[in-house]
C-alpha cells in the first residue's frame, strides 16, 4: 500500500506543483499572498469545458481517443485555449484590481482584495455552470499495473509527463530568455532591476501569464483525473500555499518540490491518521515550515 | 407591523452578534495589524463551547453540562482564548501574509475537527436543543427575541466600551505604535510579540463570545455554520465600516448583514425555485463586489480611523503625522 500511496502522492503533487509555481512567483514578485490564485485553477478547468462544448459542434472531442488515453488531440488544444483564456482573465483582474491597489494601498490591502476576487470568481463559476460535478469524459479507462502492485491510469502518466515538460520549459525560460532573466532580477531587487532598464510592468504581466497558464493546465489535469466542481480550486488553496511556502517563494524548483512534498505527505498521511483529516495536512506542513525555517526550504533569507 | 418589528429584532440580534466578532477582528487588524483569516474557526470554538456547557446531556456525546447561559458565554470566551494562546504562540511572529495563510488553515482545521470528532461535536449533525434562556422567562417568540436582543445589546455595549477604554489608553497606544513601526516600539522598551499576542487572544475571545451568542440564540450548532464564507463576511463588515474605528466595526456589521439578508430575501422572491441552489452564490458575489469596490474607492471605509496627535506633539508639523494604513 505504501508504494501506491507514494505514487498517488507524486501524481497529485505534480498538479499542486503546477498550480503553486504561479502562486510562488506572485508572492515573491508581486509581494502579496494571492488567495484568488486557486480560483484560476477552477476557471482553467471550466474554460476547457467551454472549449469542448464549442468543439462539440463539430463532433465529439473525445470520439477518437488516442489509445490508451481517455482523450484525443483536442485535449491538447483545450489546454492551450484554457491557458490563454485564464491568462487573459488574470491580466484583466490585474488591470482592474491589483495594479490599482498596488499603487494606492499596501500589500495587505491586496490580500483582502484577493479574498473578494476569490469569492467573485468561485461564485461566478457556480452561477454559470451549476453546482453539479462535470466530467470531461465518462469513458472507462483500464489501469496500468506496475511492479509492486501499483496501479496508475494512462491519463495520470500523461499528466506527469506534461508536468515534467512544462517545468523543463520554464527552467529554460527563466535561465535563457531575456524576459526570464529580467523576471529573476525583479524578484531579487525590483528597484535595481528598474534602474537597470527592466520594464517592471511587462515583467509583472509575464508573472500573471505564467502563473495563470500553470494554474489553468493544473486545473484541466485535475479535472481530467477527478471531476470538475466549482470548489475545485478552493479545496486546493492550502495545498498550493503549503507548496509555495515550503519551497520558498519565488523559486521554480522550490514550488515543484514543495508540491511533491505536499502531495506525497497528504497521501501517506492516510496510513497514520483518519483520511477525513487529510485536508489538514498541508496546514500542518505550513506551520512546521514557518516555525522552523520561515524562508522555506529553497528560499533565501530576506532581511 | 408586528411582522416588521419581529423581523427587525431578529435582524438586529444576528447583526450585533456578528458585530461582536467584528469588534474582535478590529482589535486584531485595525489596531494591531494582525491579519487573522481564521475568524470562523474562533467563532466555532466559542459556539461549540457554549453548546457543550449549556446543552442537554446526551448518551453518545461528551458534554451537555446544562450550566447557566452566562457560564456558557464565559466558558466560550475562555475556550476561544485558550485556543488563541496555543495558535498565537505558534504563529504570532509570522509576517503578515504568512499569518493570513496560517490562520486560514487554522479555521479549515477547526472546521474539520467539528465535522469529524463525533464523540464531542456530534459530527455533521451538530448538537441540537441548546436552551435559549429567554424561553424560561416569557411566553411568545416576539417577547423572547426582544429579551435576547437586550442581552446582545448589553454584551455589545460592554465589549464596545471596554475596547474603547483599552484602545484609548496606554495599551492601545502601544498597539498602534507596534502596528506602525515594530522596531521603533521595541526600541522604546515595548515587547511587540507579547503585546501582539495579548491583542490576538483578546480579539479571539470576542469572536468566541460572538459564536456563543449565535448558538445560544438559534439553539443548535452545526459545523456548516462556520464555513470560510463567515470569515469573508466579517472581514467585509470591518472594511466597509472602517478599520481601527470601533463604531465603524459595528456600523459595518449592520450594513453588510443588511445587504446579505435583504439580498437573500429578494433573491428568494425573484429567482425561480429550480435556481435556489445558486441564490447563495449571488449573495456571495455581492459580498465580494462590496469588498473589492470599497477597497478600490474608499479604502478607509465609511468611518475610518480618527487620527489622534499626542498632546505633547501638538507643535509638530501636521505632515509628520502617521498615515492610517
Amino acid at each position: 500500500m505504501f508504494l501506491q500511496h507514494l505514487v498517488d502522492g507524486i501524481l497529485s503533487g505534480a498538479i499542486i506543483a503546477l498550480g503553486a509555481i504561479g502562486l510562488s512567483f506572485t508572492m515573491k514578485i508581486l509581494r502579496f499572498a494571492n488567495f484568488s490564485h486557486s480560483e484560476l485553477l477552477t476557471w482553467g478547468a471550466y474554460f476547457a469545458v467551454v472549449f469542448f462544448a464549442m468543439a462539440g459542434v463539430f463532433g465529439n472531442p473525445f470520439a477518437a481517443p488516442i489509445a490508451p488515453f481517455s482523450f484525443g488531440w483536442p485535449l491538447l488544444v483545450a489546454l492551450v485555449f484554457s491557458a490563454v483564456s485564464t491568462s487573459v482573465l488574470a491580466l484583466v483582474l490585474h488591470r482592474l484590481v491589483y495594479r490599482r491597489l498596488s499603487r494606492t494601498a499596501g500589500h495587505m490591502t491586496m490580500v483582502f482584495a484577493s479574498f473578494g476576487v476569490a469569492l467573485l470568481l468561485r461564485n461566478f463559476v457556480l452561477l454559470i455552470f451549476g453546482a453539479d460535478p462535470i466530467y470531461y469524459s465518462t469513458a472507462l479507462q483500464f489501469a496500468i499495473r506496475l511492479p509492486g502492485g501499483i496501479r496508475v491510469m494512462p491519463d495520470q502518466v500523461f499528466l506527469l509527463g506534461l508536468t515534467v515538460v512544462i517545468v523543463i520549459a520554464l527552467h529554460l525560460f527563466m535561465t535563457r530568455s531575456r524576459t526570464g532573466i529580467s523576471m529573476r532580477a525583479v524578484s531579487e531587487n525590483p528597484d535595481l532591476a528598474r534602474v537597470s532598464g527592466v520594464n517592471t510592468d511587462t515583467i509583472i504581466a509575464w508573472v500573471w501569464v505564467i502563473g495563470a497558464s500553470g494554474a489553468a493546465i493544473a486545473g484541466v489535469l485535475y479535472g481530467l483525473t477527478v471531476q470538475l466542481r466549482p470548489e475545485l480550486g478552493f479545496a486546493l488553496i492550502l495545498p498550493l500555499f503549503a507548496a509555495a511556502i515550503l519551497g520558498g517563494t519565488g523559486s521554480l524548483y522550490g514550488a515543484v518540490i514543495g508540491g511533491l512534498v505536499v502531495g506525497i505527505s497528504e497521501n501517506l498521511s492516510v496510513m497514520v491518521i483518519p483520511s477525513t483529516y487529510k485536508p489538514a495536512v498541508p496546514f500542518l506542513l505550513i506551520l512546521a515550515v514557518l516555525y522552523f525555517r520561515p524562508e522555506g526550504l529553497f528560499g533565501e533569507r530576506n532581511t | 407591523m408586528i411582522g416588521v418589528l419581529s423581523y427587525l429584532i431578529f435582524f438586529l440580534i444576528l447583526a450585533l452578534t456578528l458585530g461582536v466578532a467584528v469588534l474582535g477582528l478590529n482589535l486584531q487588524w485595525g489596531f494591531t495589524g494582525l491579519f487573522n483569516a481564521g475568524v470562523a474557526g474562533f467563532l466555532a470554538v466559542g459556539g461549540y463551547a457554549m453548546a457543550m456547557l449549556t446543552g442537554p446531556s446526551r448518551a453518545a456525546v461528551f458534554g451537555g453540562f446544562e450550566l447557566p447561559f452566562v457560564v456558557g458565554l464565559l466558558g466560550a470566551m475562555i475556550a476561544s482564548g485558550l485556543a488563541a494562546i496555543v495558535i498565537g504562540l505558534l504563529t504570532i511572529r509570522l509576517r503578515h501574509e504568512y499569518l493570513a495563510v496560517a490562520t486560514f488553515g487554522i479555521a479549515v482545521t477547526i472546521q474539520l475537527v467539528c465535522v469529524n470528532w463525533e464523540p464531542v461535536t456530534g459530527g455533521t449533525l451538530g448538537l441540537i436543543g441548546i436552551p435559549n434562556p429567554t424561553k424560561a422567562m416569557v411566553e411568545g417568540s416576539l417577547a423572547q427575541n426582544a429579551i435576547y436582543l437586550a442581552i446582545v445589546l448589553i454584551v455589545t455595549a460592554i465589549a464596545y466600551t471596554g475596547l474603547q477604554r483599552l484602545v484609548q489608553g496606554p495599551w492601545g497606544r502601544t498597539l498602534k505604535a507596534i502596528r506602525e513601526d515594530e522596531t521603533a516600539a521595541a526600541s522604546l522598551g515595548k515587547n511587540p510579540v507579547r503585546i501582539r499576542l495579548e491583542a490576538f487572544v483578546l480579539g479571539c475571545m470576542l469572536m468566541g463570545l460572538s459564536g456563543a451568542l449565535y448558538v445560544g440564540f438559534i439553539g443548535y450548532v452545526s459545523p456548516f455554520d462556520f464555513l470560510p464564507i463567515v470569515t469573508f463576511q466579517i472581514w467585509t463588515m470591518l472594511i466597509v465600516g472602517g478599520s481601527a474605528n470601533n463604531r465603524g466595526a459595528l456600523l459595518g456589521a449592520l450594513i453588510v448583514w443588511g445587504v446579505w439578508t435583504m439580498s437573500g430575501f429578494f433573491i428568494a422572491r425573484v429567482v425561480p425555485p429550480e435556481w435556489q441552489a445558486q441564490s447563495g452564490a449571488i449573495q456571495a458575489v455581492l459580498i465580494g463586489l462590496i469588498l473589492v469596490i470599497v477597497l478600490l474607492f474608499r479604502p478607509r471605509g465609511l468611518i475610518g480611523e480618527e487620527i489622534h496627535v499626542s498632546r505633547h506633539a501638538r507643535s509638530a508639523p501636521a505632515d509628520a503625522r502617521p498615515e492610517a494604513p
